[in-house]
């Protein structure tokens, strides 16, 4: 009988080091993570382990940061599986330090920067963040309001960035703001969060990523030396790329979540009694595994498969084609939710219970959803790809 | 110093173990296999007696070409190099392992050999005493705490009745109880170098060892199915079924 979480054999797709990283991690996570995660929820309060997610060596691990990177696009995928399989929000903890607040640096930072702040944002001694959204720009950030206006010595940044993650933790902040007319004049400044003029604030109320720092940023006339600037972001483009490098381990990271769900449901279904048999019993509930296990299986495989390409491309020096990245964020995502969603009815009354899980994953991949691009905004960015003709302009 | 270090390859604590039809072993098919745990807070003690003392801690597993994995597990977690010794479990005992790790001794000369209490399939905990004794070296096991100082290990052992110590002259061999140290997560970087760490194949032929079985496995059972238990209405319902049905009271 194929195992119910890997129907199709995935993991012998796997070679032994990615496999080996993957049960570090996983490891990690049971002993240090899975069981802080309700309480998290609950407090509505990050889990303290930046640290230890550094010494596990998971931030900017498939950046060469001078002895080749730490790991291939595939095995970082599947880390990022193991961390969100315990919460979301861990994953993105370390999606942010890494993605989007390392590859920047990494790819448009002067040698000055590469030098000062990847070591430490890798030790997790400094903690970094990404400031694209705004109050009333978000899936269209082109329209950001953020300015940094040029003077003597270095730029003077006013504006509000919302919904910014690790936003009250960091240290430093990656702020796209333009620097004269249109999104081609967006640039990225390495922002120091203790900069005069810099305040923030955490954002109460969450129903989703409770476990998440979510925090506004407001900067009022900061100023920032010239050195401030990354010097090889060119236009919105230079943030969208970095994005692409999060949304990379979105894909991968909602199968954790996913299979969490499907786990404990299907563990659930077999012990749970109604009309003098388990529910497993039933076709309905029956249909329902089927169905879910079948698009767990899809996900999976294009989960390896964007990362096999991603692999290639990177080798080459190059990356994969953006309408893939968007395909794959989209794509799994959507079936995290559906599986999530439809666990949560499985369960029943126990269902909506922190005990289970199924309920904050559910409500985590809300965000998971909305963030980093919307579903409907990637759909639309495959749209463009598959029809030649932008729904945008 | 240079620390000589036992990881055996076992199933995994959480796996369901099943007996063979014929009874000759248990099934490993779609089993996970990890490091013996024991051996595992071994790795750990010597890593940190090494950051303390300096020297080198090489790794052995004795088992089939699999038990690599359990190597590289520990050159993971910072050990400098491997040795497998090629071999399965059915023509080994823990007579034959305390013969080929003597071998071992001899080749590599280690300050210490560190091995768990025992290995979590076997339960055996004979292997290191055995070894001792073979070596004429002393030996102090069951360790919850391990000092070097002028030549000598002074180990606090958990022995039946509270804490014991005792002290070797070094060279010695220690076994690990589950108290010892809390093992490393091997990190990333960790994993990745560890497939470039020197890993030698020896066979027990090539060390001359001739692994007569002294010990032979008649045949393994399953433990008897624990029947459902009984809900009853109070106290003195229970303690009279203690008494008169259970006879435990
Ligand atoms: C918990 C959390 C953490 C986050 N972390 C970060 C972070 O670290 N850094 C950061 O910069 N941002 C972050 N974000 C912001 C996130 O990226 C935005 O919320 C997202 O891009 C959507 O923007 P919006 O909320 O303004 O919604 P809007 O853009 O206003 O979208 C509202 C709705 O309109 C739809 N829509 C918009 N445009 C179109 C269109 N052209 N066609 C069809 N439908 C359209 C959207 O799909 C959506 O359904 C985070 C968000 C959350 C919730």
């Amino acid at each position: 009988m194929p195992n119910p979480l890997d129907f199709f054999a995935f993991e012998d797709l796997l070679t032994e080091e990615e496999r080996a990283a993957r049960d570090s991690v996983r490891r990690f996570v049971e002993a240090k993570v899975r069981p802080h995660v309700a309480q998290a929820w609950r407090d509505a309060a990050p889990l303290p382990i930046m640290r230890e997610l550094a010494e596990l060596g998971l931030f900017g691990a498939t950046l060469d940061l001078g002895d080749g990177p730490t790991l291939n696009y595939v095995a970082y995928g599947l880390c990022m599986r193991e961390l969100e399989r315990a919460d979301s929000c861990v994953r993105s903890m370390v999606g942010v330090q890494s993605n989007l607040c390392m590859y920047p640096i990494f790819t448009f930072g002067s040698a000055q920067h590469k030098e000062e702040l990847l070591p430490q944002l890798a030790a997790g001694t400094l903690v970094g963040c990404f400031g694209l959204s705004e109050p009333d720009a978000g899936s269209d950030p082109g329209n950001m309001s953020t300015r940094a206006t040029k003077v003597d010595g270095g730029w003077r940044i006013s504006g509000t960035k919302r919904w910014i993650t690790n936003g009250t933790l960091a240290d430093i902040a990656i702020v796209w703001a333009r620097t004269g007319q249109g999104a081609s004049s967006i640039r990225g400044f390495v922002v120091p969060t203790d900069a005069d003029g810099f305040s923030r604030h955490k954002l109460d109320g969450k129903q989703s990523f409770r476990a998440s720092d979510t925090a506004e940023l407001m900067l009022d006339d900061v100023f920032v030396p010239d050195e401030a600037l990354l010097p090889g972001t060119d236009g919105l483009k230079s943030a969208l790329a970095v994005l692409n490098q999060g949304r990379y381990g979105i894909c991968w990271g909602v199968l954790g979540a996913a299979e969490d769900c499907f786990a404990t449901a299907l563990d659930f279904a077999k012990e749970r009694m109604a009309f003098g048999r388990p529910i497993a019993g039933f076709q309905l509930v029956q249909q329902k595994f089927a169905q879910m296990s079948a698009r767990l299986t899809h996900a999976q495989l294009l989960a390896w498969r964007f990362g096999r390409l991603k692999d290639e491309a990177v080798e080459k020096g190059g990356d994969i084609e953006g309408a893939r990245t968007s395909m794959a964020k989209m794509a799994n995502v959507e079936t995290a939710l559906h599986i999530a969603r439809t666990c949560r009815d499985i369960l029943g009354g126990n269902g909506i219970m922190d005990e289970y899980g199924i309920m904050r994953h559910m409500s985590n991949l809300e965000t998971v959803y909305t963030y980093e691009g919307t579903h409907d905004v990637h759909q639309l960015v495959v749209g463009h790809a598959l029809t030649g003709q932008s729904a945008f302009r | 110093m240079k620390f000589l270090v036992t990881v055996k390859r076992v199933t995994d604590y959480e796996a369901k173990i099943k007996v063979k039809a014929d009874k000759s072993g248990i099934v490993t098919d779609g089993v996970n296999m990890i490091v013996n745990p024991f051996d595992e807070i071994g790795v750990e003690e010597a890593l940190r007696l090494k950051e303390k003392h300096g020297g080198e801690v090489v790794v052995v597993s004795i088992g089939d070409k699999d038990a690599t994995q359990q190597i590289r597990s520990a050159l993971a977690m910072g050990a400098d190099r491997g040795v497998l010794v090629t071999s399965n479990d059915a023509e080994l005992d823990s007579a034959g392992v305390a013969k080929i790790l003597e071998k071992l001794v001899a080749e590599e000369s280690p300050d210490m050999v560190i091995m768990g209490k025992q290995a979590i399939d076997g339960d055996s905990n004979q292997a290191a005493q055995m070894l001792a004794e073979r070596l004429g070296w002393g030996q102090a096991t069951f360790a919850n705490t391990v000092t070097v100082e002028d030549g000598k290990v002074t180990v606090i052992r958990e022995a039946d009745g509270g804490l014991e110590t005792v002290s070797c002259t070094l060279p010695a061999v220690v076994t690990t109880d589950l108290r010892l140290n809390e093992p490393r997560y091997a990190s990333l970087p960790g994993i990745m170098k560890a497939k470039r760490k020197p890993l030698k194949e020896v066979s027990p032929a090539d060390l001359g060892v001739d692994l007569a079985l002294q010990v032979v496995v008649k045949g393994l059972e399953e433990p008897p199915q624990k029947s459902a238990g009984q809900i009853v209405p109070d106290v003195a319902t229970l303690v009279d079924k203690l008494q008169n049905e259970a006879k435990a009271l």
